[in-house]
């Protein structure tokens, strides 16, 4: 088993924390950090979604967008969307459509605004949860919250959470990749990204990785919201 | 006062002192059982009833309903709303309700006759409004100035806003929190169900205090003896 | 919050009010909301501060790049004033092209800080006329609820001070892994800050939320500072098409400096 720079065991998540509301003038808002990425996110809507044109009369729809502050990173960012920030834009939204029920805002928009704050890997990761915790907070029906991690491999060595120094590892099989996102605490998938080398039958391990790590990740979100009015 | 803010406000005051309340996140168990039935904001998943979104769950009988206590405003025919002019065309006035779509008041729903020429006489851009939702299409949604008291143009004053989810505990039990409010202050108080609150009282002190006891009940809906603790700050 | 806009009655109560001196929050005309600032926004930039004006926030992060001068200043480091007003601080802020507020807030605080000499920009040469250190600084609203442009020049003011010198590597590139060669240069006792006067009537606010913000008719900033010992005057702007009478001006040169003292002790109690 490879040592970990930071320490962690295999299976172990960074110090996570999350709070909702850090954004007053939205509809509800909420902070997600694991270690030294942190994400917030804010919701705005149901509301008018212009153009018309993109209106669906049979449900709201939902559109996000994540990007990073220029000095989130090392090298600065230069400010406006790339091609990155508008492909993860898009896959956090399809990880968090599977849970909203939209039926009963037809012609709307809800906005999901992402913003990563400091970057050490796992931003998409920390983003969606930030966002599922806004979501919720916007009083939004949804069937659950969803969880997400960035599950991976260093060589032959299944890992939780990755952060940067451990995606710029170099030995062996090098690093993988793999970003998922979960519904609750059940066993249905709805982000499935992966960079790196994997073989097959080792996806069992990520699975069941994803299934103990996203429950922590549950429970973090959850205390959150319950927080929120005390 | 409209009935339908009574209604409303009494089914949260219920809540409110019912002892099984409890803040519930989407996808939380909140009862088990084949005898329960899953109310608003709450579904049926197996045995288990979970809720739908994240709100204050609570049981009346057998049925168990999650109550939104954030959110953007969603309307429904009968609601009364607080809204601004925007637009002015040749059929009607065109308002923001602060929801998605924006109302529309058709000409011949204002309470007396208005001349085409002169409808910015009556309603000006920028005029605040009290107007009753007759109907939430796709295209978006109707107003009406007619039947119900208090329904037209605000004269003075000024609106703020309460989060939506909150005016059902601002107007309170059959109206009395803020009968309440009006009485201390001698302000003039019109809550809309889309969050916005008109208010005008006969120095800027007494707004001023009002406001403030308003502002007090929206951002503190779970605290217990919340009618007590305005009635203090209202002195 | 909503979208809605003002309404007309609205802006009346509150000039009546502003007459009589009165604010809903309690305070005076000329009372600033609490200030609060924190450090650390970001570990990835030389310097960064989170400023917290009531409900009001904003970020403000340090870059430093190496690149040329500019031809007209070859032994001086450069600075650059960057930031964008992000759609999640407000419903108002719609996705797309700059907002006029979102170019001219970075501008404004661009002036405050190049003017008041803050920066010892002639100590950030690393090769005279051929490598310098360029200074950025970005802006981001992150809740918009009024008097963005006076919270933006506090961070900034502070992320400054927070920031510091990364390592150059033998090839002359930043080495982030090793530790930082000393703070950025700055001239001791300057921290500018921008005072922003609002007029609504004939009343003048200082530190607005959004609602008194939209009710105003027209805002003036002034970036002060201290220099020689003694305040001054490094930038200005008016924006809004309404007028300042000169009495009003004068009104608002006998406010200044005092307003100037106070937020500055706040300011250097978290430097």
């Amino acid at each position: 088993m490879i040592q970990r720079n930071s320490g962690r065991k295999a299976d172990e998540l960074r110090p996570m924390s999350a709070k909702v509301g850090v954004v007053p003038n939205a509809d509800g808002s909420a902070m997600f950090s694991f270690g030294d990425t942190v994400a917030i996110a804010a919701v705005y809507g149901p509301r008018q979604l212009h153009p018309q044109h993109m209106q669906d009369p049979s449900t709201g729809i939902l559109r996000v967008n994540y990007d990073l502050l220029s000095f989130s990173v090392y090298d600065r960012k230069k400010p406006g969307p790339s091609r990155r920030s508008q492909e993860i834009s898009k896959v956090t939204q399809w990880a968090l459509e599977p849970v909203l029920d939209l039926k009963e805002f037809p012609n709307t928009v809800i906005d999901v605004q992402i913003y990563i704050l400091q970057a050490d890997a796992g931003t998409r990761t920390a983003g969606i949860n930030a966002a599922s915790l806004a979501l919720a907070h916007a009083g939004i029906p949804m069937k659950n919250l969803v969880c997400s991690v960035a599950l991976g491999k260093l060589d032959q060595d299944i890992v939780a959470d990755l952060d940067k120094s451990e995606e710029d590892f170099e030995g062996g099989e090098g690093p993988t990749d793999f970003p998922i996102a979960k519904i609750g605490t059940g066993n249905d998938f709805s982000l499935l990204q992966l960079d790196g080398k994997i073989q097959p039958e080792r996806v069992k391990e990520i699975i069941s990785l994803a299934d103990v790590t996203c429950k922590q990740i549950y429970e973090v979100q959850k205390k959150a919201l319950k927080e929120a009015f005390q | 006062m409209d009935s339908k803010q009574i209604s409303s406000s009494e089914e949260l005051n219920t809540n409110v002192e019912s002892k099984k309340r409890k803040l519930v996140v989407p996808g939380e168990v909140i009862v088990s059982g084949d005898d329960y039935l899953p109310g608003e904001g709450a579904r049926r998943d197996g045995k288990d009833v979970v809720a739908g979104r994240f709100g204050l769950a609570e049981e009346l009988g057998r049925v168990v309903k999650v109550l939104a206590i954030t959110g953007a405003f969603i309307p429904k025919r009968g609601n009364v709303v607080i809204g601004r002019v925007v637009d002015i065309t040749f059929s009607g006035w065109l308002i923001d309700i602060d929801y998605a779509g924006s109302g529309f008041l058709p000409l011949d729903e204002s309470p007396r006759f208005v001349s085409k020429s002169d409808m910015d006489q009556f309603l000006a851009i920028g005029d605040i409004v009290v107007a009753k939702i007759w109907a939430v299409k796709s295209k978006g949604i109707d107003l009406s100035l007619q039947g119900g008291k208090g329904l037209g143009k605000l004269e003075g004053g000024f609106v703020f806003r309460v989060p939506p989810a909150r005016v059902p505990r601002v107007i309170g039990r059959e109206g009395s929190m803020v009968a309440m409010i009006k009485e201390k202050t001698g302000c003039t108080v019109t809550v809309g169900q889309n969050g916005w609150v008109w208010l005008k009282g006969p120095t800027v002190d007494a707004e001023i205090k009002a406001r403030k006891v308003i502002e007090f009940v929206a951002d503190n809906v779970q605290l217990e003896g919340l009618t007590e603790k305005a009635e203090e700050m209202l002195g | 919050m909503s979208s809605m806009a003002i309404s007309n009655q609205t802006i009346e109560s509150f000039k009546k009010m502003f007459s009589e001196g009165k604010r809903f929050d309690g305070r005076s005309l000329t009372d600033s909301r609490e200030l609060k600032i924190e450090y650390n926004v970001s570990n990835k930039a030389e310097g960064s501060a989170r400023v917290k004006l009531g409900k009001t926030e904003v970020v403000a992060g340090i870059k430093l790049q190496v690149g040329a001068p500019y031809p007209d200043s070859p032994n001086k480091g450069n600075l650059m004033v960057s930031g964008d007003l992000l759609p999640i601080a407000s419903p108002r802020v719609e996705m797309g092209p700059p907002q006029f507020t979102a170019i001219e807030i970075p501008r404004l605080v661009d002036r405050a800080i190049r003017e008041s000499s803050m920066i010892h920009l002639d100590k950030l040469v690393i090769t005279p006329g051929e490598k310098v250190w360029t200074v950025i600084i970005d802006i981001y609203p992150i809740n918009d609820d009024g008097n963005l442009i006076d919270a933006a020049t506090i961070a900034a003011t502070a992320a400054l001070h927070n920031a510091k010198l990364p390592a150059l590597d033998e090839n002359g590139k930043i080495d982030y892994h090793a530790p930082s060669t000393g703070k950025l240069p700055l001239r001791e006792g300057i921290a500018p800050i921008t005072v922003s006067f609002f007029k609504l009537g004939n009343s003048i606010i200082i530190d607005p939320t959004r609602e008194e913000e939209e009710a105003c008719d027209v805002r003036v900033s002034w970036g002060v500072s201290i220099w020689n010992g003694k305040h001054v005057i490094n930038s200005c702007q008016k924006s809004g098409a309404e007028i300042f009478s000169a009495s009003e001006l004068e009104h608002m040169m006998k406010i200044l400096p005092n307003k100037f003292n106070e937020l500055s002790e706040k300011l250097k109690s978290y430097l």
